[in-house]
């Protein structure tokens, strides 16, 4: 076969084009990842889906699958950096998982998990973030949010109402809203909107819905995260 | 407030309400009225056609904008380390107290807002600051004094004395890129060639971008110019945010005729009929200056359309001022910039060759690497090519700073030692020499003979010198300030990883540090540079881990496990927990003594 390469030394197929992680996914093989969701725009900021290409550390969800690559996914040291990441996000917001919603459904809290978070490692940065309960619908909790934008481009790309964007450098960067106050039930988004539904952890969450599902019952509590490349679906807390 | 509202409609109506006009509008609308407010930003977005999450989120961005009221006087200091060694801190002090006021807040008049900023280019005429922008230098507590009574007395900037915004050039040591161009002639030179016979001269010179990174020039205008479109863009990267860097200064200042001559030689072998010169907010100072340089250039046919009589050789200039960010100099985020937005990094590929500004092929270049096309033009690559080693070719300009008597800028040809170049400056017993900016490498005297080169001691010319009074541990934890600073907050590893390396390095210098945090710091700066987006986050650790390795002493020093013996051992205290998961590996074990 012509367009191959290889992950973890075992051959893998792909299509002209396709990034390594949708490669990795149409042949059932698991690459983490946060930011990426396949309807939308490559983003390639939080990193978790770092692979080795050759031996260079790449973004699997950006970087392009060529003839003959080698890939390494599996290895203790990528695994760490991963568990590195992970302890990052936690620590750089305030994620507080027994109380949360999302628990048992949520992307950050099921990688903890895939890649033996013990602890936060690192000193808990506790910034200050609020929350608006302003819409009818939807909650936004800003404690929560990972930065990975897929809101931002949900809402922009397909809902066609560019509603989020991020405002701040570095440590300051966070979610803002378009309206005139700032606040989400000024802004033209909707329940039914796709940006509702993208949000891979507890930030963005339905009013009215919760604990439909109980704890325990939760995709993430049934199953590990690595599993949904069998199915090449991301689970959806109904 | 009628008045507000004129000032926006005026800049949109410059700009042509054009929305990758934004960062230019915003600057401009600020200067006016000192801060961006919420109905001024309304205004602006409404006026573009566009959300105002997009205002805000420019706003938010860069440091020199501000959507809080601000003085009316806006002061800031320069904070890199050599500002530090210069005193800076005692003089930040006494202005605050002088005025009354707490760094970043705004005094009850509205008059006056004085904060700290990263290095603004000034380290060899420090301490310095910086007044709406305007460089002030040689800071003393007299100065500092003048200025506190200019500001209570409401004086207009441009009555105040002239001196206080000198600028010198500093030049120590001319080789063959700091002597005068006589206006057009490199342009003729290149015309006489031909745009492919300049080209085959471009890569025959085996010229290196100076930028830092050391692309080779020729390739990446072949790249562009092969590049399928119609329109095509030359960038010249002013953005000189390196702490310790400020040579560009010097070029834009002093031998703009190379520069712009360069761009234009560039415009012609690419094949570009458009040039921005992306130039940093605290080099204000020089763009009415750069803008009179391009005006008059115009005016003697040396841009403009059939430049030099020479038909299709079209080629225009135009300033973009940035607004403090680091960042903005490498080269996604700068074009992301040049098109009004945050400076945040694109994903590459695609490059920039094939896909930079609006889309365009794009060359980002240094100011330097363009300077050195007008001597490729004039004298031929084989000549500029003997100049320097085999693959460092011609001269490269040092900023030196620090611990010298004759700090300034040195021109070299590449391979000359780092002892050489602090013998020439002055420089007494030297402890260690930070070559390449806080993203750079930290030397010390065992490494003296090393050279200045590519393949070497790779630098875009930042030199600071460190004497034997110099803690270096200060040194980093400046530069991690820095870092922490300047992150786009675009990737996890860096948006966090510098502001935890930060928190780290003041823990430390608070006495409050362990081994523990010792060999986090080194894993931090290995997992940053594994795992960034860009080269920021890839360099944010370097400082911290050559200070680690060269001068562990500084920061055992601070170290509270050495000062004292705690009263159990931590590691012996795992051995039962070890016994119980029937572990021993590395893991399992604490990285200290006892
Ligand atoms: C964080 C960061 C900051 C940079 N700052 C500058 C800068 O101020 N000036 C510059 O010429 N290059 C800077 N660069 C390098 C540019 O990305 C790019 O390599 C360079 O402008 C290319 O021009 P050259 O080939 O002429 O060196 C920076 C890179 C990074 C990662
Ligand atoms: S709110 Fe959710 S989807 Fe939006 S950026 Fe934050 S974490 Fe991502
Ligand atoms: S490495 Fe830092 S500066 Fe570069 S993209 Fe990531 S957060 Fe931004
Ligand atoms: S999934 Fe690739 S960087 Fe986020």
């Amino acid at each position: 076969m012509d367009n191959e390469f290889t992950i973890d030394e075992q051959p893998v197929p792909f299509k002209p084009g396709q990034t390594i992680l949708e490669a990795a996914k149409a042949a059932g093989i698991y690459i983490p990842h946060l930011c990426f969701q396949a309807d939308f725009k490559r983003h390639g900021g939080c990193k978790m889906c770092t692979v080795l290409v050759n031996g260079r550390t790449q973004t699997a969800c950006t970087h392009k699958a060529a003839v003959g690559q080698e890939v390494d996914v599996n290895t203790p040291e990528l695994d760490a950096m991963r568990r590195s990441l992970v302890q990052m996000l936690f620590v750089e917001g305030n994620h507080f998982c027994p109380g949360c919603e999302k628990s048992g459904a949520c992307q950050l809290q099921a990688l903890g998990y895939e890649y033996e978070m013990m602890s936060p490692h690192f000193v808990e940065l506790y910034p200050s973030r609020g929350v608006d309960a302003s819409h009818p619908d939807v909650l936004i909790d800003f404690n929560r949010c990972i930065l990975c934008e897929l809101c931002v481009r949900a809402s922009r790309d397909v809902d066609g109402k560019e509603v989020f964007a991020v405002a701040g450098r570095g440590l300051d960067a966070h979610l803002i809203i378009n309206s005139p106050t700032g606040k989400l039930v000024d802004s033209a988004f909707a329940v039914t909107d796709r940006a509702a539904e993208v949000c891979p952890v507890g930030a963005i969450l339905k009013k009215g819905v919760g604990f439909a599902t109980a704890i325990g019952d939760r995709p993430y509590d049934r199953e590990s995260i690595s599993a949904e490349a069998e199915s090449c679906e991301i689970p959806e807390v109904r | 407030m009628a008045m507000n509202s004129d000032v926006v409609g005026r800049a949109l109506a410059r700009h042509r309400a054009d929305p990758t006009r934004l960062l230019q509008i915003l600057r401009e609308v600020q200067e006016e009225l000192d801060w961006i407010a919420p109905e001024t930003a309304r205004d602006i977005a409404d006026g573009l056609g566009v959300p105002i999450t997009r205002v805000q989120s420019v706003v938010q961005f860069y440091s020199f904008l501000y959507d809080k009221p601000r003085g009316r006087y806006r002061v800031l200091f320069s904070d890199n380390i050599t500002d530090r060694m210069l005193g800076n801190a005692a003089l930040f002090e006494h202005m605050l107290k002088r005025l009354k006021l707490r760094r970043g807040q705004t005094s009850w008049d509205g008059a006056a807002s004085v904060d700290l900023t990263s290095c603004t280019g000034m380290c060899d005429q420090g301490p310095a600051i910086l007044v709406n922008n305007f460089a002030v230098t040689r800071l003393t507590r007299k100065r500092v004094d003048e200025i506190c009574e200019l500001i209570r007395i409401g004086a207009p900037l441009g009555e105040w004395p002239a001196e206080f915004f000198h600028v010198d050039d500093n030049i120590r040591r001319r080789e063959t890129l700091l002597t005068p161009l006589e206006p057009g002639a490199a342009l003729d030179a290149a015309i006489a060639r031909g745009r492919q016979g300049m080209m085959d001269e471009m890569k025959r010179s085996n010229l290196r971008g100076r930028g830092g990174a050391g692309f080779p020039t020729g390739t990446k205008f072949e790249g562009a110019r092969n590049a399928p479109g119609a329109t095509r863009y030359i960038v010249c990267n002013a953005d000189e945010g390196e702490p310790g860097t400020f040579k560009d200064r010097v070029l834009l200042n002093s031998f703009s005729t190379r520069v712009l001559e360069g761009m234009a030689i560039a415009g012609y072998v690419v094949g570009a009929t458009k040039g921005f010169i992306y130039l940093r907010g605290e080099y204000r100072h020089l763009q009415e200056q750069l803008q009179r340089d391009i005006d008059s250039m115009r005016a003697s046919g040396r841009l403009g359309a059939s430049i030099r009589g020479a038909p299709g050789f079209d080629f225009d200039i135009e300033i973009h001022m940035g607004a403090g960010g680091y960042v903005c100099g490498e080269g996604t985020a700068q074009v992301e910039s040049l098109e009004g937005k945050p400076g945040r990094p694109r994903v590459r590929p695609p490059s920039m060759v094939s896909v930079g500004y609006l889309g365009k092929p794009t060359v980002v270049d240094n100011v330097e690497t363009l300077a050195h096309c007008t001597e490729i033009a004039i004298e031929g690559g084989a000549s500029f090519a003997r100049r320097g080693t085999k693959t460092s070719t011609g001269t490269k300009l040092v900023s030196v700073s620090g611990d010298c008597e004759r700090p300034g800028i040195y021109e070299y040809q590449f391979g000359v030692t780092i002892g050489r170049i602090l013998q020439d400056c002055g420089a007494g017993p030297v402890t260690a020499v930070q070559i390449g900016g806080a993203s750079g490498v930290l030397i010390t005297p065992e490494e003296f003979s090393r050279r200045i080169a590519f393949e070497d001691v790779s630098t875009a010319g930042a030199f600071m010198v460190f004497g034997p009074d110099r803690d270096i541990f200060e040194v980093a934890r400046n530069f991690a300030h820095f870092f922490a600073h300047e992150s786009c907050g675009f990737c996890t590893p860096c948006r966090v990883g510098t502001a935890i390396q930060r928190n780290i390095m003041d823990k430390i210098a608070e006495g409050r540090g362990s081994n523990y945090e010792v060999n986090d710091l080194k894993r931090l700066a290995e997992f940053m540079k594994r795992t960034s987006h860009c080269g920021l986050g890839e360099t944010a650790g370097n400082a911290v881990r050559d200070a680690l390795n060269k001068f562990r002493p500084a920061f055992e020093r601070r170290l509270r496990a050495r000062d004292f013996a705690p009263a159990i051992s931590l590691e012996a205290a795992l051995e039962p927990a070890r016994r119980i998961t029937a572990r021993d590996d590395a893991e399992a074990h604490l990285d200290v003594e006892g």
